[in-house]
């Protein structure tokens, strides 16, 4: 008899606790846990893995993946530990030689990253138009000339992400040139339109290389000795999946899936495909919305360890509202100053002397700790009582942000702080406060689909075309992080116009997804 | 005209610009951009570069200008959706100066921005310094307009039969053009087989015909009010005082509405009153500017008279295509440049220029607004 293995670990590393949890084939949790983030990530990952296998005990050989959210992509850059040297390649000279590449990261980053860079011809305009011709004795020129001092290749090439084959034929040539040992990454497979940025992001990535591999090889030791046959994934920044070679070639979209994992699994766990959630935590909130079961995104630039990049994460707005947040009994105000994990030692509820939102609500009768405070003075009382309206005012100021002005989403309530979260609030339909909302970002970890994404920009008259093509992009890219082929489909096109224009043009952004490819093939060997 | 605050007592001839003037100029140029003006954030890491690279620039006002100065006003023109991936190539003011020079048989000395609002107004100072130029005091606008037509030498009535274009792969386009109209036509019909984006250089103008055409003094201006918004601990009011203007309301963005058709991406967004402006409401129209803002009914403020809609905490201008619903904004108005509100300046960037068939009222005159 063939037993279904459909059982997932979704894992997720935060800040502080790295989460686990078992989810069955209908999404129920099994098993949960938080563990302490250690220093190396590996031994948190490995506790709490242990840690859930253990509580389901004989099931855990039905077990058939594991899913990861995990940090090292974003510790190692911001910690300059562990980067590779890279060989920067930008095509698209004479245009864009105001700004050299890298020129804007700080210089102890480039200094460890940086093994040369150049700009040279090729590139294309925004209709297809090359700028120049592509430069291949140039290309060789520069690689020799750096006398193999560095370990990866990357190219940027000026509108690539429209028109890739000539970063694919920059590849070639540079593996004829140098061989294949040392890899090559492409900007148009990174990142969408915006070049300093996208460059930005593929000198991390290739940067990323060498961390990554060894990251990849040591979860995969942790599975084995947990004796589990399972295929392991990795969450992307978007809330979606890559399998693991995807993972190994492309670490830096690794970055900032926390948050992606966090709004998904928080509207999973309390069966919604659209609403707002808010995580709250010891010292803020943070707010997302989900739109179609997927995290809504912001294009606005994001910082990583100093370097100006535009990846796609979720549309975050973060509130100094905490579990911890001191209240100031004199003047009123609330925050933005917080205890945060000293609440346990600081806050009056747990014998301290500092007013904070904790001892608020517990002032008001929500059960916190199972613990009840001194009696305090009365301008004390005051004072706490007057904080909660002020936290329900900026929650309420945050919802409406967020929700665009609709009023019909649910609010979805996760983290330690949740309490602080007043039962109702005028601009959500209802709050939902889900079982299990404390390990919400493992579970989006175990649900997560795997996903690509594409862009291209063209005129409005020519706008079926683009989609046409850049859902095709999609649709192979999700399939190459590994999704199956029978079922993946576009779950998102967006098209934003582009203003001083000539003519009227757009650029669209298609997403597609679909469930990972292996369990379908499991169920096919199964028979 | 508001005396140019960077004046010291003893009215020194120049002041200069330097790598740690750049944030302010930046953050000031977006205040003056009305809403449009292209994002500055791309150009100001550019300049702070090139000031670190070649040094601080000199600033000279149009009074101090002598007969060995000859000014070129220069912009970046075409979609700033382009310009974040196609970057400018490091030659194009250079060629520009160098073919203009050649052309008009004299050294250009000075580089005058053709509008402070937006990044045309923060790049410049980056090109000078790497060509050893000294930067106008002065603009072209005052603010940011969409056309060509709108700038203050063609209001004085200054010819335009010099204009030059360059583009990122070295084409190089020297025109006498019968008038701005024309020009406008070939200059965008350029700017496409182009790519999308180019670098223009025209009006070049002696220290006498620059007199009464150009907008004085927002170069110093931006920084100023830029300085006001970065380290003021109330930086809308702050700012309000620096430009003489007001404060138009506080409020909460309740509606943004969005239509196209005729080539304009025209809309209007509705502030609701919050604290003492609670129970208010004003409506501004836009289109790549903030260009009307109406209560009950009634105009409080009209283009060329200046309109940024900016963040009510931090003071950061908002451009027009980030407007969203639920935004914390207050709206500042202050008064254009006198050269605007001349029967030619009204009819070449007055209300009816954008489509607004309302009289233009000087907003210092209207009633409820000081």
């Amino acid at each position: 008899m063939n037993v279904e293995r459909d059982l997932s670990i979704g894992v997720d590393v935060g800040g502080t606790n790295t989460d686990a949890v078992i989810l069955d084939r209908k999404g129920r949790v099994l098993a949960s846990t938080k563990q302490p983030t250690t220093e190396d990530v590996v031994g948190g990952i490995r506790s709490g893995i242990s840690r859930v296998l253990g509580d389901i005990g004989e099931r855990r050989s039905e077990v058939s993946r594991v899913m990861l959210g995990t940090t090292h992509a974003t510790n190692a850059i911001v910690a300059r530990r562990g980067l590779s040297k890279v060989a920067m390649i930008r095509l698209g000279a004479p245009a864009a030689t105001s700004w050299p590449p890298l020129i804007g990261w700080p210089d102890d980053l480039a200094a460890q990253v940086l093994a040369g860079a150049a700009m040279l011809g090729g590139g294309h305009m925004v209709d297809g138009t090359p700028i120049t011709p592509l430069d291949r004795d140039g290309i060789r020129r520069f690689l020799d000339g750096l006398d193999g001092s560095y370990d990866t290749v990357a190219v940027c090439g000026i509108f690539s992400p429209s028109y890739p084959e000539q970063e694919l034929e920059a590849e070639s040539l540079i593996r004829e040139h140098v061989g294949s040992d040392r890899l090559v990454f492409l900007s148009h497979d990174i990142g969408p339109t915006g070049l300093v940025e996208r460059e930005n992001a593929t000198a991390l990535n290739a940067a990323l290389h060498g961390m990554a591999r060894s990251v990849t090889r040591a979860l995969l030791a942790v599975v084995e000795e947990e004796g589990l046959d399972a295929v392991t994934f990795f969450a992307q920044n978007d809330g979606t999946l890559m399998s693991i070679d995807y993972a190994e070639q492309f670490p830096v979209l690794t970055i900032g899936s926390g948050p992606a994992n966090s709004i998904r699994g928080a509207a999973y766990l309390s069966g919604t495909e659209n609403a707002i959630v808010i995580d709250v935590g010891g010292t803020t909130s943070d707010l997302g919305v989900l739109v179609g079961g997927f995290p809504r995104e912001s294009t606005l630039p994001r910082e990583i360890g100093g370097v100006q990049t535009n990846f796609r994460m979720p549309d975050i707005l973060s509130v100094g509202i905490g579990g911890g947040t001191v209240v100031d009994v004199a003047t009123g105000h609330v925050g933005p100053q917080s205890v945060g994990y000293r609440i346990d030692r600081e806050g009056l509820l747990f014998g301290g002397s500092t007013p904070t939102l904790t001892d608020a609500a517990a002032l008001s009768g929500s059960p916190v700790g199972g613990r009840s405070l001194p009696s305090l003075p009365k301008a004390m009382q005051t004072a706490l009582a007057a904080a909660l309206d002020v936290v329900t005012d900026r929650f309420e100021e945050a919802v409406e942000r967020l929700s665009l002005g609709r009023v019909d989403l649910p609010l979805v309530v996760v983290g330690g702080g949740g309490f602080l979260v007043p039962k109702r609030l005028a601009s959500a339909a209802e709050v939902l406060r889900p079982d299990h909302g404390g390990v919400a970002n493992a579970v989006g970890a175990a649900i997560s689909l795997a996903g690509g994404r594409a862009d291209q920009m063209a005129d409005l008259d020519d706008r079926e075309a683009a989609i046409e093509a850049a859902s095709r992009s999609a649709i192979a890219k999700a399939i190459q992080a590994g999704a199956d082929p029978l079922e993946v489909s576009v779950v998102e096109v967006l098209e934003t116009p582009v203003s001083y224009t000539a003519r009227p043009a757009v650029n669209v952004s298609v997403k597609a997804a679909g469930p990972l490819a292996h369990l379908s093939a499991a169920v096919a060997t199964s028979r | 005209m508001a005396p140019n605050p960077l004046s010291t007592p003893s009215e020194s001839a120049c002041l200069s610009i330097s790598a740690d003037d750049v944030p302010a100029l930046a953050a000031g140029a977006a205040i003056f951009g009305t809403g449009g003006g292209g994002a500055v954030h791309s150009s100001r890491r550019t300049v702070e570069w090139s000031l670190r690279e070649h040094g601080p620039v000199d600033l000279v006002r149009v009074e101090d200008l002598t007969d060995e100065d000859t000014v070129i006003m220069m912009a970046g023109v075409g979609a700033p959706t382009v310009g974040i991936e196609m970057l400018s190539a490091l030659s194009q003011p250079e060629t520009l100066l160098r073919e203009a020079e050649h052309f008009l048989g004299r050294p250009i000395t000075v580089i005058m921005p053709a509008e402070i609002g937006g990044s045309n107004g923060v790049a410049p100072i980056g090109w000078a310094s790497r060509l050893g130029v000294k930067v106008l005091d002065g603009d072209g606008m005052g603010r940011a307009f969409p056309e060509a037509t709108m700038v203050a030498p063609n209001v004085a009535g200054v010819p335009c039969d010099f204009s030059i274009q360059c583009d990122v792969v070295g084409n190089v386009s020297i025109r006498k053009p019968v008038d701005l109209r024309w020009l406008e036509r070939h200059s965008r019909a350029t700017t496409v087989a182009s790519g999308g984006i180019t670098l223009a250089a025209d009006y070049p103008l002696t220290a006498k015909t620059a007199q009464g055409a150009v907008i004085r003094g927002t170069v110093s201006r931006a920084i100023d009010v830029g300085r006001a918004l970065l380290s003021s601990p109330e930086p809308v009011a702050a700012m309000a005082e620096k430009l003489d203007g007001d404060v138009l309301i506080t409020g909460k963005i309740t509606d943004v509405a969005r239509r196209t058709g005729g080539g304009f991406v025209r809309g209007s967004v509705t502030v609701a009153g919050t604290g003492q402006d609670r129970g208010r409401l004003q409506r501004i129209e836009l289109q790549n500017e903030n260009l009307v803002v109406l209560e009950d009914g009634e105009v409080l403020v009209s283009v060329p008279d200046l309109i940024t809609i900016v963040d009510a905490e931090t003071g950061h201008a908002i451009s027009t295509e980030l407007l969203r619903f639920g935004q914390r904004v207050a709206i500042l108005a202050w008064a254009c440049d006198p050269l605007w509100r001349t029967d030619r300046g009204l009819q070449i960037a007055g209300p009816a220029a954008f489509g607004y068939e309302i009289p233009y009222t000087p907003f210092e005159q209207k009633s409820g607004v000081r």
